[in-house]
């Protein structure tokens, strides 16, 4: 499975991180042999073996309906590169 | 004095405090002391003296009280993933510059509460990826250990718990927290001369620790003995209800299960585990470790885990995916690093393609790409079933063993540098320790020995779900018969 | 079936709806934090809402009760075994960079809802599935020229996505649809249903083929908050649609916003960019089991839902398909329906209660709750008309005294004597007086002009104030008239 530059191009897109134009053959190359060397896991027969969804044989835990959080704003914004008047604040998004 | 109290265990400087033959501050102080002395290292990211004596202080109180927990005043090393509240985490990563916690991870919360003293927070791979803690942004960890015939070149410590191992084995830490994801606790053991223990999946909390692949992280101990390993776990596991994946079962007295020996135990020697190109030395410590264990009592049984081959490959798929939904959250936004950009889409890439290095970002690539539409069951759905298939290959295992013997690693410690350009290459250092990660079962690094540079070699031990008991056991009769007692070249104090 | 007229002919209109339906829970999905509406911004929220690393998902019990009673108030199949799958998207009110959400294995799978509409036709509309998700926080974009302000309040609250087949042909349909869906979850209380406040929210998927043609190109229009924008966003969009493939376009597949200030809809370009979503099972999460002992504790402890309680309505009170539907739509109006009926003609009470009180609450803009007539003193009034007390006339005007003044009916009556006059001697009295204050009235019904009657008795009633029993005063102007 080779990867074209414009594939590494959408998937960095997709994970938000910014490829300059030049490092994208290299990195489609390396990216490259590491998904041809994981390609070895078609040999192996998985037919009507389930996918492993959890490592500890149990099911999920409930919580009981009750309001034991929140109500920490300084907390929350406490590391905040920005914030205004209580909120997050990020570059305008347009509509 | 000094050396002397750095040199002490956990059970022995327990026991000195007990007896009143010096007080924590005084261990504290004479840490402290060691953590300066082995800044060459590159081991710690965060010294904290001044909390460490507080704390120390306070657990001298508690001692004379007569109210002394498990870890009551005995100074350890935190690695730099789990969140410490008020202290910097940065996970070994730019994207969480200034990123101060309000808030304790579950298992230092556990550490703490039982006693334990903080020096600081250790150095590690960036997002506790890579295996030589070569990616840290905070830079390399320097291994205490030297070749032989060698003592220039600077090897590295393993990884992804690099500055927790460098810190233990170079005397600047009782004992340190390590995480381990795919081998991250066990091979820097190996590499560093000390014991790591990665717990049963769901026996720490992975509450408030910085999450790599949420299915295959896991807290555990690195320590300079068997025994300290598990007094150690004792006090960080245990039920967490803030963590769905968390097992609701009691913590054993892990301590009390050490004496024993593996008399009548059956120990499993797995044929795949015999690779092609696996350096003799390595075979060679293998069959001394069953030679001990033999000599001790054990019985052992060939058995085959014929999935081995493929736990690798699956690895590196699971991991990478999970590690591209869980990094999502560093934008930029709520906290740590914000790169600025004309627009919010400029905001993201230019803050992600900046914190992040260039291993996070190959990571994040990849499981972005397996995860995509058209490549998910190509990929992340077959790897899952793989995955499924090795789990039942050490399922079927222990209808006949009680714990399997391997090697953690396939080589002892290699010098900076090295394996750099070759991320598979990289990634071959984990193929002993990633199956029973899969698995999510309980293994154990011991030292046993020494490569023909001289450089420590560790054994593994791999036990049924949640029975650390009979893996520490076995471990505690490997320890036993190895007697490891080479020291690194560098040590604090010395 | 309603069909859209265009230049080449009739047009079929296929809608399918994905509604959002906020959980009443008094916790949020995977976390701590109150989900009580309108709080100071970031006030409620946990770290765990604002993904702090290290921080993980435990997942509300009250949720996943929630979701099970709407599944079997919606006659639909319960999933025992389902599973929260990740989906990842970048957005700044998505802290985690993902949407805990379900993807190939929900909790509620198929069901069905039946619709009522006016011209008395039931229409069956499939349920494709439901599942539970986290809502997303708020962007503010108009606080600031530069920014965009950030509040995650709303952030990890639950939300049951309820997506319907494309089963609807006609904005009518779907509103209908709408308000059966809303009428259901908020008899079980698993959802308020407040579309104002967000509660309650639509996405339709509409398209247009000629009839028996396959599917035409769908678009989705995103987060419709009224039923009325719902009629117009999907009248709009099908006759756009229209326009474009008979002057030879073709549909782009593709998510708009119903801009209601100016009727129409129109591509969201923050939306516009292809998305993939890479779903995945969240691996802090386990897989949801249910055991079949909790799903019938559920199903037993359901209230009597819209459909059944019309059905009774109908059989035991006698009522018109049409007004047993009105009483129902609401479980409060139809619990105040019941309790006014209770010993009483239910036709009367459902009269009294369709026409006046709701005429009433409307235009003063109340609900049932807030009613200032109990169901105890419209009781009252019904029972002063049945014993002859007052008349039906004179009952409207008390009825009127009592919704503003909140005082019981037999006060009214009492304080401004209102009682009906039913003395033979007194309504004669007044009868003479009439009789000899119109004599040339008298002498021109008495030639032949019966429509006449009819003044007499409008003077004997304007005399007694309206006061005099109608019966007894036709009964007895007769008898005077004719002689
Ligand atoms: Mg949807
Ligand atoms: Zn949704």
């Amino acid at each position: 499975m080779s990867l074209d530059k414009a594939t590494v191009a959408r998937i960095a897109h997709l994970a938000r991180i910014h490829v300059p134009e030049q490092d994208l053959e290299p990195l489609a190359g390396e990216l490259s042999t590491i998904l041809d060397w994981v390609e070895q896991l078609a040999e192996v027969d998985t037919d009507g073996v389930a996918p492993m969804t959890s490592v500890v044989e149990m099911t999920a835990r409930w919580r009981k309906d009750e309001v034991t959080d929140g109500d920490c704003a300084e907390d929350v914004l406490a590391n905040a590169p920005e914030a205004e008047m209580g909120f997050y604040t990020v570059p305008k998004v347009m509509e | 004095m000094s050396s002397e109290l750095t040199g002490l265990t956990l059970a022995t400087a327990r026991d000195g405090l007990a007896k009143g033959d010096f007080t924590s501050v005084e261990l504290t102080q004479a840490h402290v002391a060691a953590v300066e002395a082995v800044r060459p290292l590159n081991a710690y990211i965060t010294e904290t003296p001044e909390k460490a004596l507080e704390m120390a202080a306070e657990s001298d109180k508690r001692i004379a009280a007569g109210k002394a927990g498990a870890m009551e005043g005995l100074p350890i090393a935190i690695k730099d993933l789990f969140c410490t509240k008020g202290v910097l985490t940065t996970a070994g990563s730019h994207i969480l510059d200034g990123f101060h916690p309000t808030y304790e991870s579950t298992v230092t919360a556990n550490l703490f509460g039982a006693g334990a003293v903080m020096l600081g927070k250790v150095n590690l791979d960036e997002f506790a990826m890579g295996s030589a803690n070569m990616t840290s942004y905070y830079g390399a960890v320097e291994n205490p250990w030297k070749r032989k015939d060698d003592k220039k070149t600077k090897l590295v410590p393993g990884g992804s718990s690099g500055g927790s191992a460098a810190a233990v084995a170079a005397r600047a830490a009782l004992a340190a927290t390590g995480t381990d994801t795919g081998g991250s606790i066990r091979q820097p053991a190996s590499f560093t001369g000390i014991v790591g223990l990665k717990p049963t999946y769901g026996r720490c909390s992975r509450w408030g620790t910085v999450a790599f692949a949420s299915s295959l992280d896991q807290a555990g101990p690195m320590t300079r003995s068997v025994r300290d390993a598990a007094i150690m776990l004792g006090a960080m596991a245990g039920f967490d209800p803030k963590d769905s994946t968390s097992m609701d079962k009691p913590v054993p007295n892990f301590e009390a299960a050490l004496d024993g020996g593996v008399k009548g135990m059956r120990i499993g020697i797995p044929r795949e585990y015999r690779m092609d190109g696996m350096p003799a030395e390595i075979e060679k410590l293998w069959q001394q470790g069953i030679g001990w264990l033999k000599g001790a009592g054990a019985t052992i049984v060939d058995i085959d885990l014929p999935h081995t081959k493929y736990a690798l490959a699956a690895y590196y798929i699971v991991a990478p995916a999970e590690a591209s939904s869980n990094l999502a959250r560093y934008d930029g936004v709520r906290y740590g690093l914000r790169v600025p950009g004309q627009t919010l889409q400029e905001m993201y890439e230019n803050t992600r393609a900046e914190g992040f290095g260039r291993e996070v970002k190959r990571r994040v690539l990849i499981g972005t790409y397996v995860l995509s539409a058209g490549y998910y069951d190509a990929y992340y759905l077959k790897a899952q079933k793989v995955r499924s298939r090795i789990a039942g290959d050490f399922r079927d295992a222990f209808d006949h063993v009680d714990a399997i013997l391997a090697p953690t690693a396939p080589n002892a410690a290699f010098g900076q540098g090295e394996n750099m350009d070759d991320p598979i290459a990289m990634y071959l250092n984990d193929v002993f320790t990633v199956p029973a990660s899969l698995a999510g079962l309980p293994a154990i690094s011991v030292p046993a020995g020494l490569s023909a540079e001289g450089l420590p070699l560790g054994l593994q031990i791999i036990g049924r779900p949640f029975d650390e008991e009979t893996v520490l056991r076995a471990a505690r009769s490997l320890e036993d018969a190895a007697d490891f007692d080479t020291k690194p070249d560098f040590i604090a104090g010395r | 079936m309603t069909m859209l007229e265009g230049r080449t002919g009739s047009w079929e209109v296929v809608i399918g709806l994905e509604v959002h339906a906020q959980v009443i829970s008094n916790a949020k999905l995977f976390s701590g934090a109150s989900t009580a509406f309108g709080a100071e911004p970031n006030s409620q929220v946990s770290i765990v809402d604002a993904a702090m690393p290290g921080m993980l998902p435990v997942v509300n019990e009250r949720c996943l009760e929630q979701a099970v009673r709407t599944g079997l108030a919606l006659g639909a199949k319960i999933n025992l075994h389902s599973v929260f799958a990740r989906k990842n998207y970048f957005y700044p009110d998505l802290p985690q960079g993902y949407q805990i959400s379900q993807f190939e294995e929900p909790i509620v799978g198929e069901g069905e809802v039946l619709v009522d509409m006016e011209d008395g036709v039931t229409k069956t509309v499939g349920i494709e599935r439901l599942h539970l998700e986290q809502d997303a926080g708020k962007s503010l974009h108009d606080q600031s020229p530069a920014k965009s302000f950030i509040d995650l309040n709303r952030s990890g609250v639950s939300l049951m996505e309820i997506v319907s087949k494309p089963d609807m042909r006609s904005a009518e349909e779907a509103s209908a649809y709408v308000s059966k869906l809303r009428s259901i979850l908020r008899y079980i209380g698993s959802c308020d249903g407040n579309m104002q406040e967000g509660s309650l929210r639509c996405d339709a998927n509409v398209s247009v083929r000629k009839p028996g043609d396959e599917l035409g190109t769908r678009c989705e229009i995103k987060n419709v908050n009224s039923l009325r924008f719902l009629r117009q966003a999907i009248e709009y969009e099908a006759a756009r649609q229209v326009e474009i493939i008979e002057d030879g376009g073709t549909i782009n597949q593709e998510t708009r916003l119903y801009d209601s200030g100016k009727g129409e809809t129109r591509s969201m370009r923050s939306k516009e960019e292809a998305h993939d979503y890479r779903y995945f099972p969240d691996p802090d999460l386990l897989p949801i089991t249910l055991t079949p002992e909790f799903v019938e504790t559920q199903r037993a402890a359901l209230p009597e839902l819209p459909d059944e309680k019309k059905n009774r309505f109908i059989a035991d009170y006698g009522l018109s398909i049409y007004d047993a539907g009105v009483l129902v739509a609401e479980r409060d109006t139809a619990d105040f329906f019941e309790s006014v009926a209770n010993g009483r003609d239910a036709k009367i009470v459902a009269n009294w209660v369709i026409s006046e009180l709701f005429g009433r609450l409307n235009k003063a803009g109340k609900d049932i709750n807030d009613s200032p007539v109990s169901a105890h003193s419209l009781g009252g009034l019904i029972d002063l008309i049945a014993d002859d007390t007052i008349s039906g006339s004179i009952a409207k005007k008390v009825f009127d005294d009592m919704f503003e003044t909140g005082k019981e009916a037999a006060i009214i009556v009492k304080e401004q004597g209102l009682e009906q006059v039913t003395d033979t001697g007194a309504i004669e009295g007044i009868i003479d007086q009439v009789i000899a204050d119109n004599p040339d009235k008298v002498a021109e019904y008495r030639g032949g002009k019966d429509k006449l009657f009819g003044f007499f008795v409008g003077q004997t009633m304007r005399a007694s104030q309206g006061k005099a029993n109608p019966g007894m005063v036709n009964d007895l102007l007769r008898k005077k008239l004719d002689g």
